[in-house]
């Protein structure tokens, strides 16, 4: 028996680039959740002393740390900035242009992520 | 998600939106010229300021994590509202003590 159109199950809204701004937003969030624990034990060696804490920031200078490290400035200004787009169709109200606005919202984690390794290298 | 638990996620998000912001900056500041245990206790350590912003940022982040962590679970997992709570809570108070700890390990002088 065929299912009708409109209540089939299909995967087409995955395209749809706000459901996707939406996809960002939970896995950014849960990629910075994952985080938090471990720079808060980072930072913690600081109890330890100042040398203890200078040799795990002696660690952090490996390139792929750095590469790492701005990942987490894209990870956290998407979740940021996807954020502030979230509160603002919540109190202000939906506008057309949101798609524009998501992109926008990448493209300015991406190039803050990219002006970030610049600076680190 | 009950309306309290949702209202809590955009408070704690909408009250995070300056302190993110000025955390972004310390990063590229502190980072330009390579971070160093100095460098960094130097601007903290027996700054009240700091303790406060700090303190707060994580007190903000642990609500909104915790929240957010319960959100996408019962929107992807079949967890039930018990599992769910258990895990909010538990994920939620790990971040506050190892967040409030990390506040101590860098502010106190």
């Amino acid at each position: 028996m065929s299912i009708p159109v409109e209540t089939r199950r299909t995967t087409a809204h995955r395209r749809q680039g706000l459901w996707i701004a939406a996809l960002v937003h939970r896995l950014s969030g849960i990629a910075l959740a994952c985080f938090l624990p471990l720079h808060f034990l980072a930072l913690g060696l600081a109890i330890e002393g100042e040398a203890r804490l200078d040799s795990f920031l002696a660690w952090t200078e490996q390139p792929v740390v750095k590469l790492a490290e701005s990942g987490l400035v894209f990870l956290l200004t998407i979740h940021l900035l996807g954020g502030l787009r979230i509160l603002y169709i919540e109190t202000v109200g939906w506008r057309p242009v949101q798609k524009i606005v998501a992109a926008a919202i990448g493209a300015a984690a991406v190039l803050l992520a990219f002006i970030f390794l610049v600076r680190v290298f | 998600m009950t309306f309290r638990l949702y209202a809590l996620q955009r408070l704690s998000a909408a009250l995070m939106v300056p302190l993110i912001v000025v955390h972004l900056i310390i990063i590229f500041y502190a980072t330009a010229n390579g971070l160093s245990a100095a460098e960094i206790l130097g601007r903290t350590r027996g700054s009240l300021g700091w303790a406060v912003f700090y303190g707060v940022f994580v007190a903000l982040a642990a609500i909104h994590g915790a929240i957010g962590v319960r959100s996408v679970l019962r929107e992807w997992t079949a967890l039930r509202a018990r599992a769910l709570d258990g895990i909010m809570w538990g994920f939620g108070l790990l971040l506050l003590v190892l967040g409030w700890r990390a506040v101590i390990a860098v502010v106190m002088p």
